[in-house]
């Protein structure tokens, strides 16, 4: 065995050739790809209208009253419909409600008239599918994750139904007539529209619910659809399903997709090879591929309304830091540079974050962007943040603090902290910042023990409306671990959430001007980012609509163009 | 031999037994929940999610509730990853994947390997030896996944021979998985095969063979190889156990709906009734694999006895 060593060197030699052959053939692959420049002018849709698409997770269920992912959340906004839908400007817009409703003076009677639709066997859709799929939702023998999420609060006897002291049949929601449903809030919610294109709010069948019993919704054969598309393929575990256009839909002329075939690929290489291959029409790009991509022609990307902050810890272990001080907060919050933090340390499609509530996420009813009215409320500003931060050191009357950053223990996560670290410490002399690395389950409770200085956290929305995450801070909220209290702000969103309820106008004066006390007066919160994802698309794809709130998706309104 | 395989059949029921023991209390240590939205659910609803699971139970409860069910043949309903599914549907339904790319890419790797030893034990220190050692070092050093990615991008995406991925092609889908799966079991056999005819060829009975004027093929096939095979079937168990655990990984660059690809997600979202099923029913296949190749070995050399006195 004389030549074993020669042999390894050569087998070292053939990984890494291969290696590095594979590496550079992503590059050729990224110029050489052959558009056919099918970009002219996305005119006609074309004859055959297929979509080919991927999912990275397969259907846990397609229960309405039982699922709580995005998959599935996805498929029934395509495959279902409310009395709502996000449009394609992501406002609700009536689907199975005949018109808006008729709202009560005081706001908390709807009532709705439903427009002539069919579930997908050609039997009519009426106010009691409505009533028969919200009481099953709250029912706690049903185990709804959502029901009561969504319900408890608003609809009149939901917190008491969910608790189990009232019966599911006094959910205060009732089928006047086949066409006409009433419900009873609790308390007036201004953002009830977009909340009835949410799936727990989507109509059910009992019919076949009760027809299909066990077997209900275990596989495509056993579930009813009333939205553009239905599911078929689907075998209950599998991974793969197909979205077919559903001739019964009340507006299937609108629909030019016949087909979506969905495979589910969990593998990001894959994912972009299936893409590369002609296969597949779009995929999502993660971590690295986001990078490589970077520059491609037919990268799409697409906002989150998820954003990332510093929750700024003003009490630890029951005392009073230096982050209690405004102008050590405020210089902290515009200490790092957030364009280059998304630039080049994320690179997935983020957005410098000078706000709290997300862009592209809540419209008024004229339509304009919340974050449009806001603005920016704290930039970076190395210079200024020196100036405060020398104050607050004085005030302080000290000339250096260490504080902690707590953070998740994910590549990004550390490389953003990393960053983060070095633009604060380069920013504002005499900071020294440590870095925690942990889990998330650790992260939340030493969150819960207000165990930490400075933590980097997100927020998604729960509903389409700002006070998702207005109201984050408010004195006692659970968000709130942070020793923050301003009297002013907390009655801003009381308020907006009490007597302005109805004053739409007023609410969203409210709620903006709690946003500006929040970050431009006491930066009790430092925002970082919204993030972004990217993706590849084939140029022949249109109106892929995607949306905030609900579905990810719709593809309703989708076609296909010069394939 | 009765008693024999009478005896190792208990011996198997109690390493199950041990084996489920010890899955279940280590998966009820794992961090997190297998409630999906438990932070989105009041502690009442939350209940109410466990108790239909059994969950709220003290542990010894569901310990032994679980026993009791698997004894039954019972292995339990999907929690979260498929929400009330039966384990068991979930098992049947994807197993026929992984069990055609293992079976293909075992045989593939197995034949291929044997050949390869061959060869290059009768063409000993020649080019042709170097090449297949060669090939045996490589295809021990590189993990699956790899081979898997690199078989994708030049096979399926730069020369377009066979499908990128996915399992809607039939055979064809399954070539590239089968040869990712192969190449462990064919370094290995060509390994082994090529040491142990080495060893055989230079031991007296061979000279003998040939002073009595058996040709080069007899001695090949008649006398040395069915010498050396003995060595190989002992490998068979640990290669058995890489194409289970090559397929985690190469099914899910595939797409490929097996067995292996759903089990990693169910231990990333803690469903404790897959997560057992599936370890349950990797276990049983393995011990039957091993039982099989102990069987093996009394069957291709009699010298070898199974039970009392030495081997």
């Amino acid at each position: 065995m004389k030549n074993s060593k020669i042999f390894w060197l050569l087998s070292l030699v053939l990984v890494l050739s291969a290696f590095l052959a594979a590496c550079g053939g992503d590059d050729e692959k990224e110029t050489g790809t052959d558009k056919t420049d099918g970009k002219d002018t996305a005119g006609e849709p074309d004859a055959e209208q297929v979509l080919n698409l991927m999912e990275s997770a397969e259907i846990p269920t397609m229960d309405i009253s039982l699922a709580e992912d995005a998959v599935a959340f996805n498929i029934f906004n395509n495959v279902n419909e409310g009395l709502f839908r996000l449009n394609k400007e992501n406002v609700a817009e009536p689907a199975l409600a005949d018109g808006e409703p008729t709202v009560s003076e005081d706001g908390l009677t709807y009532t709705f008239k439903l427009r002539d639709s069919n579930w997908s066997d050609g039997t009519p859709v009426t106010a009691k599918d409505f009533v028969y799929s919200w009481q099953r939702s709250i029912d706690p023998a049903t185990g709804s994750p959502y029901g009561a999420y969504m319900m408890a609060g608003s609809i009149v006897n939901a917190t008491e139904i969910a608790a189990g002291e009232m019966e599911p049949t006094e959910l205060a929601v009732t089928a006047v007539d086949d066409n006409t449903l009433e419900v009873q809030l609790e308390r007036p919610v201004p953002y009830f529209m977009s909340l009835m294109s949410f799936p727990t709010f989507y109509p059910q069948n009992e019919a076949f619910i009760s027809e299909k019993g066990d077997a209900y919704a275990s596989n495509s054969e056993n579930l009813i659809f009333n939205g553009p598309f239905t599911l078929t393929d689907w075998d209950g575990t599998g991974l793969t399903w197909k979205m077919q256009k559903n001739t019964e839909y009340w507006d299937a002329e609108t629909v030019k997709l016949d087909t979506i075939n969905v495979d589910v690929v969990k593998e990001p290489a894959t994912a972009v090879n299936l893409y590369n291959s002609g296969e597949k029409d779009r995929a999502g790009l993660a971590g690295e591929f986001a990078r490589q991509y970077a520059n491609d022609e037919n990268l799409v990307t697409d906002l989150e309304p998820t954003v990332f902050y510093f929750k700024l810890n003003q009490e630890r272990d029951g005392e009073k830091n230096a982050l209690a001080n405004v102008n050590i907060r405020k210089a902290i919050a515009q200490g790092f540079n957030k364009q280059d933090l998304v630039d080049v340390v994320l690179a997935n499609g983020s957005l410098p974050a000078n706000f709290l509530v997300p862009t592209e996420f809540s419209f008024d009813e004229n339509k304009a962007d919340f974050r449009d009215v806001n603005g920016d409320l704290i930039e970076f500003n190395a210079e200024e943040a020196g100036k405060l931060w020398a104050t607050g050191l004085e005030e302080l009357g000290v000339e250096e603090v260490t504080l902690e950053i707590l953070g998740g223990d994910t590549e990004t996560a550390k490389n953003m902290d990393a960053y983060l670290k070095a633009q604060l410490e380069e920013n504002l002399e005499g900071l020294t910042i440590d870095l925690k690395a942990v889990p998330f389950g650790v992260r939340l409770e030493l969150d819960e023990a207000q165990d930490y200085d400075i933590q980097t956290a997100g927020w998604g929305p729960d509903y389409q409306d700002p006070m998702t995450f207005i109201d984050l801070f408010v004195t006692g909220s659970p968000q709130n671990k942070m020793g923050y209290s301003n009297s002013e702000y907390d009655a801003l969103v009381e308020s907006a959430k009490g007597e302005l309820a109805t004053d739409a106008a007023g609410r969203w004066e409210a709620m903006a001007k709690a946003e500006k006390i929040l970050l431009a007066d006491d930066a009790a919160i430092a925002p970082i980012y919204q993030r972004g994802a990217m993706a590849l698309q084939q140029p022949y794809v249109n109106d892929i609509i995607k949306h905030p709130f609900g579905g990810d998706f719709s593809y309703k309104w989708a076609y296909i163009s010069g394939k | 031999m009765a008693k024999y395989i009478g005896k190792r059949l208990i011996y198997m029921v109690i390493t199950l037994a041990l084996i489920a023991t010890f899955t279940f209390f280590l998966m009820k240590i794992l961090p997190g929940s297998p409630v999906a939205s438990a932070d989105k659910l009041s502690p009442e609803q939350r209940a109410v999610v466990e108790a239909r699971y059994g969950l709220d139970k003290p542990l010894p409860v569901q310990y032994f509730d679980y026993m009791f069910g698997l004894v039954q043949g019972d292995l339990g309903i999907s929690i979260n990853q498929f929400k009330g599914a039966d384990v068991t549907d979930v098992i049947l339904s994807r197993m026929g994947p992984s069990a055609q790319i293992g079976f293909q890419g075992m045989v593939l790797g197995t034949v291929l390997g044997i050949l390869l030893g061959m060869i290059a034990a009768l063409r000993q220190n020649t080019w042709v030896d170097y090449t297949s050692t060669f090939v045996a070092i490589v295809g021990i050093s590189i993990p699956s996944f790899v081979f898997a990615s690199l078989l994708q991008y030049w096979f399926g995406l730069k020369w377009d021979l066979f499908p990128v991925a996915l399992w809607n092609d039939g055979f064809m889908s399954s070539v590239l998985p089968s040869v990712a799966l192969a190449m462990f079991p064919l370094a290995t056999a060509a390994r082994f095969i090529r040491t142990e005819m080495i060893e055989v060829l230079g031991s007296d009975y061979i000279t003998l063979a040939k002073a009595k004027g058996a040709s080069g093929s007899e001695i090949a096939f008649k006398h040395a190889f069915r010498n050396a095979l003995i060595p190989l079937i002992t490998v068979l168990g640990p290669m058995a156990v890489a194409i289970l655990t090559g397929s985690l990984v190469v099914e899910q660059i595939f797409a490929i709906p097996g067995i292996g690809e759903q089990f990693v997600k169910s231990i990333m979202v803690n469903d404790f009734a897959i997560i057992m099923g599936t370890t349950i029913f990797f276990s049983v296949f393995l011990i039957v694999i091993i039982l099989l190749v102990d069987i093996l070995y009394g069957v291709i050399d009699p010298r070898i006895r199974l039970s009392g006195g030495k081997n």
